[in-house]
């Protein structure tokens, strides 16, 4: 079963580059402070807003800091808020998304009625807001980028729910004796993985989208850490002299949110062929 | 029909409930109440300040009356006075920024449709032909370029080097002493890279699902008893399939229209474009709580409102859904 899915995943050779993507981005990620040239810190008065070069090959900022070097430690940043960000809206999403599912009746009702209102906030307001409240750390970035983002794995998770709550392992389960608990997480659980799998790949895409979006407008990842959004804010205030502040940083985005997407999507084929194509 | 449309209203009502008790969370959730927050993180918080919050949220009355008076005056439009040193009602703020981002929000979204149907069923049509390629390429590059960033990279190229269209506001400073024709192609030349590019975040999104819907359309019954009564495949696809496949479109666009308006934060602030999401940026930047409270409310009914409007026109187009 697992070979099989394993083949089929390597027959896709878009699903292969997004995984290679995702490595390579791990890799630069634990090795930066080997990879990167400069000290992503390192003030140079001297070098303020240096076009390209063979020394600074992204050029520097408005600082006079190593571009490269910013880049290299912020792949890290991104990394962390988009797998954490995910991790907390996959727990939420999951365990609200198996109660609803498993119990229905008016767990379903409630929780369900949750995730509507929830969807009827633009995420991006409901970020702000939250966000005027607390400190743009980092931490309480990746916490409301989670605890705003679980809708859609719990509508997913909850249909999982409904259909393998029906079959005859979980009757099975039931007949020797086992409580919810065991069954909702041992039993069913095990079998929505897959889902709950594609979703937090494309998860991690969204939250790195969104971090990048908050950072970039300075409520996000606050300098001196380096994160590509913020980066990119240097990029608008100077952006009629230093166009490599804006374009370096942007692909590295996109190039990262693209692996994420196309690992995710490729996965997803490889689990069910059916569905290539749809979203 | 107008039962149907009774009895979404209807739905409504806890929908709108529910949002208050969101917005009240989050106005209270956060640790330590709003007067707390603003005498830790603000140092010249003044005790008037204080006062103020106190004052606008009845802060010292339990949280059950807290949430009733507050509900009292959102049901009459009082969003309470801003923070900002004009200090005006906060509804006017918001009212008098609402039409630009309600107007951008609806010019792009005719353009993602302009744009992604044609996409979408065309690729469809001609599946895995070098079109169908080359728009699934563009889709998974649209899913993941930040579209702030390909408004600054649009910017450096259009406004800066090629100095062809302007990078700020939506009127040029001379704008008054401009012939009406030429004031009209001012607002055009201001708008085209905004609402060019909060599109350009859609179309992925619709086009693929145009896409899709297209080809399920495409190997129903009634579709091959189309091309067997003799009808010319120009008719068949767009006279028969066409219709069916866009039916769902409509409840596509209503559900963009959260991610369009949560958007506008960052167009209007990029662009500097004088609607709500820009007045909502520089709110949360000021920490003016009455104001973020006000958008983060009228956002979720701008939302509730475009749902409803989907799906009456979804029973308008579709008769099953009226009578179901």
């Amino acid at each position: 079963m697992f070979s099989e899915l394993w083949k089929r995943f390597l027959r896709n050779r878009m699903a292969v580059a997004g995984g290679a993507i995702v490595l390579f981005l791990f890799a630069v990620s634990l090795l930066a402070p080997w990879l990167s040239p400069h000290d992503p810190l390192a003030i140079d008065l001297k070098k303020i807003l240096a076009p390209p070069s063979i020394e600074h090959w992204c050029g520097t900022d408005q600082l006079g800091r190593d571009v490269l070097s910013r880049m290299i430690w912020g792949a890290g940043i991104s990394l962390k808020v988009g797998f954490v960000a995910t991790g907390i809206a996959v727990i939420i999403g999951a365990l609200l998304g198996a109660l609803a599912g498993y119990y229905g009746g008016w767990w379903d009702a409630v929780i369900m009625r949750f995730v509507d209102m929830m969807l009827c906030f633009p995420t991006f307001f409901l970020i702000l807001a939250v966000i005027a409240f607390l400190d743009p750390s980092i931490w309480n970035i990746m916490i409301i980028i989670g605890a705003t983002g679980w809708m859609g794995i719990t509508r997913l998770v909850r249909a999982d729910f409904m259909s393998l709550k029906e079959r005859d392992f979980v009757m099975a389960a039931r007949v020797l004796g086992a409580g919810d608990a065991r069954i909702i997480f041992r039993h069913i659980l095990p079998n929505a993985m897959t889902s709950i799998l594609v979703a937090a790949t494309l998860g991690v895409a969204g939250a790195i989208l969104t971090e990048s979006a908050l950072s970039f407008l300075g409520i996000g990842v606050q300098p001196p850490t380096p994160s590509w959004g913020n980066i990119l804010t240097a990029g608008k205030d100077n952006i009629d002299i230093a166009w490599w502040l804006s374009l370096y940083p942007g692909l590295a985005i996109l190039i990262t949110v693209l692996g994420y997407n196309l690992l995710g999507e490729g996965i997803r084929d490889a689990l069910d062929p059916r569905l290539r194509g749809g979203r | 029909m107008l039962s149907y449309i009774l009895k979404r209203i209807g739905f409504m009502v806890p929908m709108l409930v529910g949002i208050t008790i969101i917005c009240f969370a989050v106005m209270h959730l956060a640790p330590g109440s709003p007067t707390d927050l603003q005498t830790q993180m603000n140092p010249r918080a003044s005790a008037e300040l204080k006062e103020r919050l106190r004052a606008m949220y009845d802060l010292d009355k339990p949280l059950h009356v807290q949430y009733g008076l507050w509900v009292q005056r959102l049901l009459v439009m009082d969003l309470g006075k801003s923070f900002a040193t004009d200090r005006r009602p906060v509804a006017d703020k918001i009212m008098e920024r609402l039409p630009i981002t309600i107007i951008l929000n609806i010019l792009s979204m005719l353009l993602i449709l302009a744009v992604a149907i044609p996409l979408g069923v065309l690729s469809a049509v001609h599946q895995d032909s070098w079109f169908d390629r080359a728009v699934s390429v563009f889709v998974f590059v649209g899913f993941a370029i930040p579209t702030f960033w390909l408004a600054l990279l649009l910017m450096i190229f259009f406004g800066v080097d090629l100095g062809w269209l302007p990078i700020s506001g939506i009127r040029s400073l001379n704008h008054e002493y401009l012939a009406p024709g030429a004031a009209f192609w001012d607002l055009v030349k201001h708008l085209i890279l905004p609402v060019g590019i909060s599109a350009f975040g859609g179309l992925a999104g619709l086009s693929r699902y145009m896409r899709a819907n297209m080809l399920e359309v495409i190997r129903q019954d009634y579709i091959m008893t189309a091309r067997a009564k003799g009808l010319s495949e120009f008719q068949v696809v767009y006279n028969h399939a066409l219709r069916n496949a866009l039916l769902p479109v409509i409840t596509i666009l209503g559900l963009s229209i959260p991610g369009l308006i949560g958007g506008s934060v960052i167009f209007e602030t990029i662009f500097a474009i004088p609607g709500m999401g820009q007045l909502f940026y520089m709110s949360v930047m000021a920490r003016d709580y009455p104001t973020i409270m006000g958008i983060l409310f009228i956002g979720a009914i701008l939302t509730l409102m475009g749902n409803l409007i989907a799906d009456v026109a979804y029973a308008v187009a579709d008769p099953r859904i009226r009578t179901a």
